[in-house]
């Protein structure tokens, strides 16, 4: 990948972004490209700055320098109204679920919908989409169950269903296994797959689960010290004899 | 190193102070723009209005009761009884109605306010909110602010009619007054200087109450301690704020009204 060169096949592209909190730097020159229809995973140790950089990707954090483009727009172009906008096709499941605790699982699902009017139009019965998105995640059921209802892994779940409602074309996930037992997390990335086929999507994955990066990446690429550190199929990392690389398959 | 300790602390109490000012500045640009979340500003009116009543009320009843109770035998001393609904309702319209139910309003809502924004920043909540096309700082601040702004003063009322209810109970057990005869004093002893900044410093009490605690939640710290301190500190905040407004107050009101 070449620095400062644009890929225009790319749905997002990401050029030497550089991230500071102080003296520390995060993020020293990050590139990245995502093509359309792939499941990019992202690996690197907690506290690498995966997840700055994935926040940095959708607005919510401000890089220091570098450029962010998503589907030809630069997003240090873009007025907030146009980011709201652009945000609309980016679906984000957080780490921890970030459910509205105040809402039902359907308020938690319209609640998006009723914000994008652009988008969708003015919704007077927003069941259909809410129960199409809940069922294409399995859990019809829990339509008016209260997030404090909910197991961690329903509570992904339904993460999902209220990133799938806005038919995102992009989908960005936040450690989608963390926290959660083996079965469950293997439930999770079966979810992913099914929601990338049916959907079309394509995807960003941040994990530090190596069973989760092999079974759902296309290509990974590993974040060590702000950079890419190294990058190819989970087959060609793991093929690598470079001890830092080694570390992450152990 | 006791200097340099003084001035760190100076240092950190400015910049607290700064980032609150910034902070109300911001509410004032964004209160005018679209969308005005009207639904979400009602439902925090219920919730604040509805939730505190009943902690107001019966705060107020009591010191009412309390108030006339312990005033009673030093007026009847002086033989001065007959002035006890006109000392008891000034001084609960003037002072003791507002400044109380604003701070059991800090501490019921403003700490209610910083735990469950706090909480909200802890769990990303509120950048799931922003990433799903919403201002947070619309939709959860502004709300909350205007809420408390508006219900303050309602609370008080309510407040201030219940405290002179229980005056009344003692005076009429212990001094055998009717009813209307101690509202018709208490009514003819108030003047508008009495009524009228009484009610604007609720509404800059219930500002005070809504922007710290809403400041304190919207950006507290990572961790579970981080939303601890700010419940804790929105409280302490707007307690010690509702004392500087109310001294402000009473020295702008003595301008306009000759107190």
């Amino acid at each position: 990948m070449k620095k400062n060169t644009i890929n225009s096949n790319a749905v997002i592209t990401i050029r030497d972004l550089k991230k500071s909190y102080g003296d520390n730097y995060v993020l020293n020159g990050f590139n990245l490209d995502l093509y359309e229809g792939e499941n990019l995973v992202i690996m690197g140790k907690s506290g690498s700055g995966k997840s700055v950089m994935i926040k940095c990707l959708i607005g919510l954090e401000e890089h220091d320098s570098g450029t962010v483009i998503i589907m030809g727009k630069n997003i240090d172009d873009l007025d907030h109204d146009e980011l709201d906008e652009l945000r609309t096709e980016i679906g984000f499941l957080f780490q921890g679920s970030a459910l509205y605790d105040s809402m039902s699982v359907r308020e938690n699902l319209e609640f998006p919908l009723r914000r994008h009017t652009k988008k969708f139009g003015e919704i007077n019965d927003a069941s259909p989409l809410v129960m199409e998105a809940l069922e294409s995640v399995g859990l019809a059921r829990a339509v008016d169950l209260m997030p404090s209802e909910l197991s961690g892994g329903m509570k992904r779940r339904i993460a999902l269903a209220r990133t799938l409602i806005l038919k995102p074309q992009i989908i960005l996930y936040d450690e989608p296994t963390t926290g959660l037992d083996p079965i469950t997390s293997k439930e999770i990335v079966l979810l992913m797959k099914s929601v990338q086929e049916k959907y079309k999507t394509s995807s960003i994955i941040i994990t530090h689960d190596v069973d989760c990066a092999r079974a759902i990446s296309n290509r990974m690429i590993l974040l060590v010290d702000g950079i890419n550190y190294a990058e190819g199929t989970y087959e060609e990392l793991v093929e690598m004899e470079d001890p830092k690389i080694k570390a992450f398959f152990k | 190193m006791g200097t340099q300790k003084t001035i760190n602390s100076l240092q950190v109490f400015l910049t607290e102070v700064g980032d609150i000012s910034y902070f109300a500045g911001r509410f004032f640009t964004d209160v005018f723009k679209r969308p005005f979340e009207f639904k979400e500003f009602l439902r925090q009116c219920y919730n604040m209005g509805n939730r505190s009543l009943l902690l107001v009320g019966v705060t107020g009843f009591i010191i009412g009761l309390v108030f006339t109770l312990q005033s009673r035998p030093t007026l009847q001393e002086f033989g001065a009884v007959a002035w006890m609904p006109s000392m008891v309702g000034i001084s609960i319209i003037r002072e003791i109605g507002p400044i109380i139910t604003a701070l059991i309003c800090a501490g019921r809502i403003g700490s209610g306010i910083g735990a469950e924004l706090g909480s909200m920043r802890v769990t990303e909540q509120i950048d799931a909110m922003e990433v799903s096309g919403t201002n947070p700082f619309k939709y959860l601040v502004i709300t909350r602010i205007l809420a408390t702004t508006f219900m303050l003063p309602i609370l008080v009322i309510i407040g201030d009619a219940i405290a002179l209810y229980g005056s009344y109970l003692v005076e009429n057990i212990k001094g055998d007054v009717s009813f209307q005869l101690y509202f018709s004093e208490v009514f003819s002893s108030l003047e508008f200087g009495d009524v009228i900044p009484s009610t604007i410093k609720s509404f800059f009490f219930g500002f005070a109450i809504g922007l710290v605690g809403c400041y304190k939640g919207y950006n507290c710290d990572k961790g579970t301690e981080g939303v601890g301190l700010a419940a804790n500190s929105a409280v302490v905040y707007t307690s010690l704020l509702l004392f500087v407004i109310d001294f402000v107050a009473v020295l702008v009101a003595d301008l306009f009204y000759e107190l």
